[in-house]
């Protein structure tokens, strides 16, 4: 059978450890980048200074400035409403900032789509294909309309949707609705790829498979930008990231820089008859009731602190659990930090 | 089998897309889909011919005398407009719509294929399908029905090939105030009622009033009406051609104005 053939190619090429843990079989040797003549030089993505608004006056990103190097895999956090979509839009040429210059591979992605668009690939967070075509014959129109097309087979084989070949649109679930749609990004080989919320709608293990495909892609010198709100999907792909909240970038970086700003936590319950008050001076403790919180940049020395305090008053600290900052912990910071700012509250 | 070959790592000839090759991939894509849209396909075949045999029978009651037409040729022709207005006008409403409101003409728009390129590109099956309906009631006119074979077939094929892109801009244009594809049944009904009874569809403009006939010939249709007629039964004396041309002509120009101006891509939520 070509199947078992092009398995055994695909173990020759990738290794069966490598494979073993992704479920869908992947033709070997055909995710290599392309060959471009070019040599690479500069960053994949440049905006600076970019503004959107829609007519009526909202608007929706409100200058923000980033950099994408070549290979990087960069994601776009934020609360839905963030701006994020407005802001993927603009780097795919769909739609001119107001104000701020773009470059994605060194051309204006609006203004220059003819350059730009046969070396990008792009996945929206909502689009479609029409109902009564087979998954195999979408792939095949999508194929007339890209240069340097992967064969239909191949690409559906790439997102674990050969099985599905033959079977219409309308009748393939959401999850494999979105892998279509991601065979489609992939079609052209692409340098760059734009990724908006590429997991929404799968399960864990379709979700799973998904990233393990994007490192792959990763592994082979393609530019992801991505957008999720997802923090884990962030944490587990990206290497670096932007926090959006109402059209700003918050904070950027990379994982690690993005969660070393924030303090860790330490948290427990006092016994009955001890006041937070005897709790050390060097400790800021809020407590709410017997239940202590302590907010600290120095994980370490404020948890012997703690510990040698305990020990010497023979305090017992129920429930103690101790760790440093998360992706999370920083992303509901900020939205919280932001939106008091604002004088709005936020659960 | 075969598989295995294509997947084969060979030094891959990176392909560059041409116009004609995504228009041709478009057009396949939608010809496949118009043949599994039953109601389509039937309503595009029976539609027009009885609209030929109805009118016929209310042209055996005009007095068709200074008009110089046959009643069989009259017929036809009309029913040729109706083709027109079938399989491209309202095929083309409710085909613009559908992918708008299925996202496929906005994930369309991410790639490499161009605006112009996707609203032709999803005509093509449609603007062959008026054109081979067209064809086939010429030669039945002529086979069946005593009427000329085409005396100019250069400017027949002109008035054909004008009222289709003519058609598909309008299409697109009555698309952006077409909310569902149920809609489209309503709001392509006043183009196809105007053109039916003031472009020469149903009865000749000739034997309406005077002023009445040349108000008429402003309207949408009748200039690519008056050359599709005059292609195929003969220039009658004192016709203004370059009139009819450049009245199809205009309208077309306008009608691309507007579908480059308003023109909507994304669904209307």
């Amino acid at each position: 059978m070509a199947f078992a053939v092009l398995q055994r190619y695909m173990t020759f090429v990738m290794g069966s450890d490598d494979s073993s843990h992704c479920s869908w079989s992947c033709p070997g040797g055909n995710l290599e980048s392309m060959t471009s003549d070019e040599i690479p030089q500069g960053p994949a993505i440049e905006v600076d200074g970019v503004r959107r608004s829609y007519a009526g006056g909202f608007e929706a990103v409100t200058g923000i400035s980033f950099s994408v190097a070549r290979g990087e895999l960069f994601a776009l956090l934020g609360t839905n409403g963030a701006g994020k979509t407005s802001t993927v839009e603009l780097l795919e040429g769909l739609a001119r900032p107001d104000s701020g210059a773009i470059r994605v591979l060194g051309h204006d992605p609006y203004a220059d789509r003819a350059a730009v668009r046969p070396r990008i690939g792009v996945m929206l967070q909502e689009g479609g294909f029409p109902s009564d075509l087979t998954a195999a014959e979408t792939v095949r129109m999508w194929a007339g309309c890209t240069s340097g097309a992967r064969p239909t087979a191949e690409a559906l084989e790439l997102v674990g949707l050969g099985h599905r070949a033959g079977v219409r649109v309308k009748q393939l679930s959401g999850g494999e609705r979105r892998r279509l749609d991601l065979a489609l990004a992939l079609l052209g080989r692409p340098e760059v790829l734009f990724l908006d919320e590429p997991t929404i709608g799968l399960d864990a293990e379709g979700r799973r498979d998904t990233w393990e495909l994007v490192r792959r892609l990763k592994e082979d010198g393609i530019t992801v930008l991505l957008t999720t709100h997802y923090l884990e999907e962030a944490e587990a792909l990206a290497d670096r990231l932007a926090i959006m909240h109402r059209g700003r970038i918050v904070t950027t970086g990379s994982t690690a820089e993005v969660t070393a700003a924030r303090p860790a936590r330490i948290r427990f319950e006092l016994p009955a008859g001890v006041a937070p008050g005897h709790l050390p001076l060097g400790l800021r403790a809020a407590a709410e009731g017997r239940r202590v919180e302590i907010r600290t940049h120095r994980l370490q020395e404020s948890l012997t602190e703690l510990l040698c305090w305990a020990a010497e008053s023979n305090v017992p600290l129920t429930g103690l659990d101790a760790r440093s900052a998360s992706l999370e912990e920083a992303f509901l910071d900020i939205a919280k930090s932001a939106a008091e700012a604002e004088g709005v509250t936020v659960s | 089998m075969t598989t295995a070959t294509t997947t084969t790592p060979t030094t891959t000839v990176r392909t560059t897309t041409t116009a004609r090759g995504r228009l041709m991939a478009l057009g396949r894509a939608e010809m496949t889909l118009l043949a599994r849209n039953r109601t389509a396909v039937i309503v595009a075949l029976l539609v027009p011919s009885a609209m030929i045999v109805a009118m016929k029978s209310t042209l055996e009651q005009v007095d068709l005398g200074g008009t110089g037409l046959t009643v069989a040729a009259a017929a036809l022709t009309g029913g040729i407009g109706t083709v027109l207005i079938q399989a491209v006008y309202m095929n083309l409403v409710a085909a613009y719509v559908a992918r708008r409101e299925d996202l496929v003409l906005k994930r369309l728009r991410t790639g490499e294929v161009s605006d112009g390129e996707i609203l032709t590109g999803t005509a093509l099956p449609s603007a062959a399908l008026a054109l081979t309906q067209s064809v086939l009631i010429i030669v039945t006119g002529a086979a069946f029905f005593g009427v000329t074979a085409p005396r100019r077939p250069e400017l027949l094929l002109a008035g054909l090939l004008l009222a289709v892109v003519l058609l598909t801009a309008l299409a697109a244009v009555t698309s952006i105030v077409t909310r569902t594809v149920q809609t489209a049944q309503l709001t392509t009904l006043p183009l196809f009622l105007v053109s039916m009874m003031g472009s020469g569809l149903f009865v000749p403009l000739e034997i309406f009033p005077g002023p009445l006939a040349s108000a008429c010939e402003f309207l949408p249709l009748t200039g690519v009406m008056t050359l599709v007629r005059s292609g195929w039964l003969g220039v009658p004396e004192g016709a203004d051609l370059l009139g009819a041309a450049l009245t199809g002509l205009v309208w077309t120009a306008l009608a691309v104005f507007a579908v480059q101006r308003w023109f909507r891509w994304d669904p209307r939520r």
